[in-house]
């Protein structure tokens, strides 16, 4: 992200949709998938163009070059000067934000309706036209390193994620952070850059979303104008990442920094994530994980190790359940004060294990199916969210269709296959297992 | 393509707007909201202030407010924390309860098909919060853990520095030190009396969003507000800034610096206050495109983030802005924060920058109205400014009204670079306290 803080983390398994969503889809000739999503109540749009490319995709030793050229899509075009991008977005009272996660690099921009096409062809431009000068290199590399520094050296809670996740992929890329290895980002040269861009940037790897006061039949006669245009590059293929190999030894990682006054322990284990016209084993990981620790004292560990044991102050669980390839489900219990992360531990490892033998209560999966019904109802208030959730599934390879029927799969998961989801996924030889506390003082 | 750029900021004039319908509306009992009806989702958001807020503090109690807040979603009536949460769940609602220097506010998100039951749920936790001791416990135990925190986030510790040094004495300037030990003596009794003192009809200010009618509305906001009390704490008093320029640093171990730079501000009722949001859209109020932005970041890649605003609060106004910057760039950065701020004071604005700020101030506005709860929330706001119910009519013009020589003139008086203080948590090199 240029701006703000945090590349993209699915923290929050429940992304929603209501099934009359007036969505429209399209593929350009060119291989470009379009998506529309109607909004008339403001006369708004949102445009985003993601890309099929992200972290995960970056070459050996070369990590946190897809975040790097994330940046430099702003400083240049062969017929654009640096920054006029945004210049004319400003001058257009539009606001924009670009993001690169695992998965995908996105852009996008927010403007009244009636300046989509200036938007379209703005972007369609920089899909294939970058031309960077030479000195805007240098100074945008610093602007990386300060944001590493700001958002990851400076935190130890994001030290400490890193960490993790080298440990929890062993290995598949999902383990090196997006952001890149402070000594490789340093190490990226221009050359870099632009082999990146050119091997990835292109109609075929794009999906278009347009979002907000617009007609369907418009948007794709603009479309075909601006992207139609642009020739596919018969060079990208569906990608292949290296494969995670079967996990066989627990892993336990404990990382010590004086700035945790709150010692956390973090549980993870691999697990599905939504496979297009196959998403019932991540939809009962996704339920598995609203019965542990969706919403405080009303889940299951939230009841046991705050409430009945209070030897917590919070107790939470959430699952990945989209992405490219497998993610995980975790848990996180930050104890009381006087409690040791080990007991936290074992008081843990009980409740799920009475979880286990005990099973879900049947009036818990009905509260979080209600949830999850009134949430159809407000995704629909939040154009750029829906927006969002569907670029974000497309880079993914869902389909539009399956992003419909996520929420009715999620509502038909019964108890029987959440419990078979937890004895599949609980499995103690592939857990990581991460402590955040503060040295020993004397 | 540059033709297509020129067709478009031809018809950049035409108003591309005017379809949010706000109505000043009074219950049969008597509350007051902005209601605007937008029947296309079947639900309404509800956005609630009370003015006071976390000032409300009683002395030596610091916190108090905000964890009345935190509790009204612990209890209420023959419900304790977990029917409560449960009960919510059932009926698909979404409450946000929250506080700042300023205000309590309460954002709500109701489905049409359990409204009656919803907000009955939100007026009996608003009204009659069980403060059970056990919840008290538990919900105390998070804050003292979020307090710990606090002492460890370089951030927070330099903005609660720079509040306290410029508004010493006041509730905006209470320091971080002490504040966890004042906070454990809070009792179940000062919660109870904070509450009164903070929630009640004479700060009141409400908006509505969604679909429901307008027989409907007054009965829904008599049932929510029903009992609560007339009149409340009495309000702080004004703010008196009492920082110079200078510089603080306070020592932090970490790879990077964060700088927080304010001088004294301009309050939002000030006539010069739309002048000033136009120049500091230039000066550091611009994303990327800022002075401050273009010559920290862009030039010489020295931050990932700077930025300033008018920080106008109630009772006091800073002009703020925020740099962070490795350790060994800090006082570079420093050092062309004062210069940008000098050289705006002395030379003010370009009028292409004066027509890029209205260009973007004027056509972004309505960006921020695309949905019901982000409504309901902007209204509230407009009502906590005390802005009129026909600003969003006005607002565009004002920002348009704006001349070169009205940014000179606002810049000549508001813009002091020798007032500028920075407060520095980390480990600067060059830089020591002056």
């Amino acid at each position: 992200m240029r701006f703000v803080t945090a590349l993209i983390f699915a923290l929050f398994p429940v992304s929603a949709f209501a099934v009359d969503v007036p969505v429209t889809n399209y593929m350009l000739d060119n291989g470009m998938e379009v998506v529309v999503v109607e909004d008339r109540r403001a006369p708004v749009i949102t445009h985003m163009v993601w890309y099929k490319v992200g972290s995960a995709d970056e070459p050996p030793g070369k990590s946190g070059i897809a975040h790097y050229l994330e940046h430099l899509m702003f400083k240049g075009t062969t017929t654009r000067d640096v920054g006029e991008f945004s210049d004319i977005v400003a001058a257009n009272g539009g606001s924009e934000n670009a993001f690169t996660s695992f998965d995908y690099t996105g852009y996008f921009q927010r403007l009244a309706s009636d300046r989509l096409e200036l938007v379209m062809e703005l972007e369609a431009d920089r899909m294939v036209n970058l031309d960077i000068p030479a000195s805007e290199f240098e100074p945008e590399l610093g602007v990386v390193l300060a944001e590493r520094n700001q958002r990851t050296d400076s935190n130890p809670g994001s030290l400490l994620t890193e960490q993790r996740r080298a440990v929890e992929f062993i290995n598949h890329p999902y383990g090196r952070p997006i952001i890149g290895w402070r000594s490789e980002i340093e190490a990226l040269t221009p050359q870099d850059v632009m082999d990146f861009y050119k091997a990835h940037y292109a109609p075929n790897n794009a999906i278009l979303v347009v979002a907000g006061d617009v007609d369907p039949e418009e948007v794709l006669r603009l479309a075909e104008i601006y992207y139609g245009v642009i020739p596919a590059n018969p060079e990208i293929k569906d990608r292949v990442r290296p494969a995670e190999p079967p996990r066989l030894a627990a892993a336990r990682l404990s990382y010590e920094d004086p700035r945790f006054t709150q010692p956390y322990l973090i549980r993870s284990y691999p697990a599905p994530v939504r496979e297009s016209g196959d998403q019932r084993a991540a939809a009962a990981a996704t339920m598995l994980a609203q019965v542990l620790g969706g919403s405080g004292v009303t889940s299951v560990l939230g009841k046991s190790l705050v409430l009945e044991q209070d030897i917590a102050l919070a107790a939470s669980s959430w699952h990945w359940d989209q992405s490219y390839d497998p993610q995980t489900l975790a848990f996180y219990a930050a104890p009381k004060a006087g409690v040791s992360l080990e007991d936290m531990e074992a008081a843990l490892d009980a409740a799920i294990l009475n979880f286990m033998e005990t099973g879900v209560d049947p009036e818990q999966l009905d509260r979080i199916k209600a949830q999850i019904r009134a949430s159809l109802v407000y995704a629909l208030d939040s154009q750029n969210g829906l927006a969002r959730s569907f670029g974000e599934a497309l880079t993914q390879d869902l389909t539009v269709e399956d992003v419909l029927a996520w929420p009715e799969i999620l509502q038909s998961i019964t108890e029987d296959e959440i419990m078979a989801a937890a004895r599949d996924i609980f499995d103690p030889s592939k857990s990581t297992t991460s402590y955040a506390l503060q040295p020993e003082t004397n | 393509m540059r033709f297509l750029f020129a067709a478009f900021l031809s018809v950049l004039a035409l108003p591309l707007w005017a379809q949010v319908n706000v109505k000043p509306y009074t219950s049969p009992g008597g509350i007051e909201a902005w209601f605007v009806q937008e029947p296309s989702i079947p639900f309404v958001a509800i956005d609630v202030a009370f003015r006071g807020g976390a000032s409300l503090d009683p002395e030596g109690k610091y916190g108090a407010v905000e964890f009345v807040m935190a509790m009204l979603e612990e209890g209420t009536g023959d419900l304790d924390a977990v029917a409560f949460k449960k009960e919510q769940e059932r009926l698909g609602a979404r409450f946000s309860f929250s506080s700042n220097r300023d205000a309590v506010e309460i954002s709500a998100q109701i489905l049409n098909e359990t409204r009656d039951a919803s907000i009955d749920l939100l007026h009996r936790a608003m009204v009659e919060p069980r403060f059970d001791d056990d919840a008290f416990a538990r919900v105390r135990a998070q804050f003292e853990s979020g307090y710990r925190s606090d002492l460890e986030d370089p951030g927070t510790i330099a903005g609660v520095a720079m509040a306290a040094l410029a508004f010493p004495g006041h509730p905006y300037g209470r320091p971080l030190e002490g504040r966890l030990e004042e906070f454990q003596t809070i009792s179940i009794d000062d919660l109870r009396a904070a509450h009164k003192g903070a929630l009640a009809k004479d700060r009141l200010l409400v908006s509505v969003v969604g679909d429901i009618s307008e027989d409907d509305l007054g009965v829904m906001l008599d049932t929510l507000f029903d009992g609560l009390p007339e009149t409340g704490a009495p309000m702080p008093e004004r703010a008196e800034y009492a920082l110079s320029g200078g510089v603080t640093v306070i020592d932090f171990d970490s790879p990077q610096s964060i700088a927080i730079f304010a001088q004294e501000g301009i309050s939002f009722d000030d006539p010069d206050f739309f002048p000033a949001f136009v120049m500091n859209r230039v000066l550091g109020g611009g994303g990327l495109t800022s002075r401050l932005a273009t010559e920290i970041r862009e030039k010489r890649g020295l931050t990932y983030g700077v930025g300033s605003y008018l920080a106008s609060f109630d009772y006091g106004d800073l002009y703020q802005g925020s740099v962070a910057s490795a350790n060994e760039d800090i006082a570079e950065a420093i050092a062309l924060v004062r210069s940008e701020w000098e050289r705006l004071a002395t030379e003010g604005i370009t009028a292409e920058e004066l027509d890029a700020a209205q260009r973007f101030l004027t056509g972004s506005y309505p960006l921020r109205f695309d949905g019901n709860g982000r409504i309901a929330g902007v209204l509230t706001g407009m009502q906590l400014n005390r802005l009129p119910i026909e600003y969003m009519d006005t607002r565009n013009d004002k920002v348009n009204a704006v001349t070169l020589a009205d940014v000179s003139r606002v810049a000549d008086r508001l813009l002091r670079s020798e007032d500028l203080h920075f407060v520095v948590v980390g480990q600067p090199e060059g830089l020591a306290t002056q």
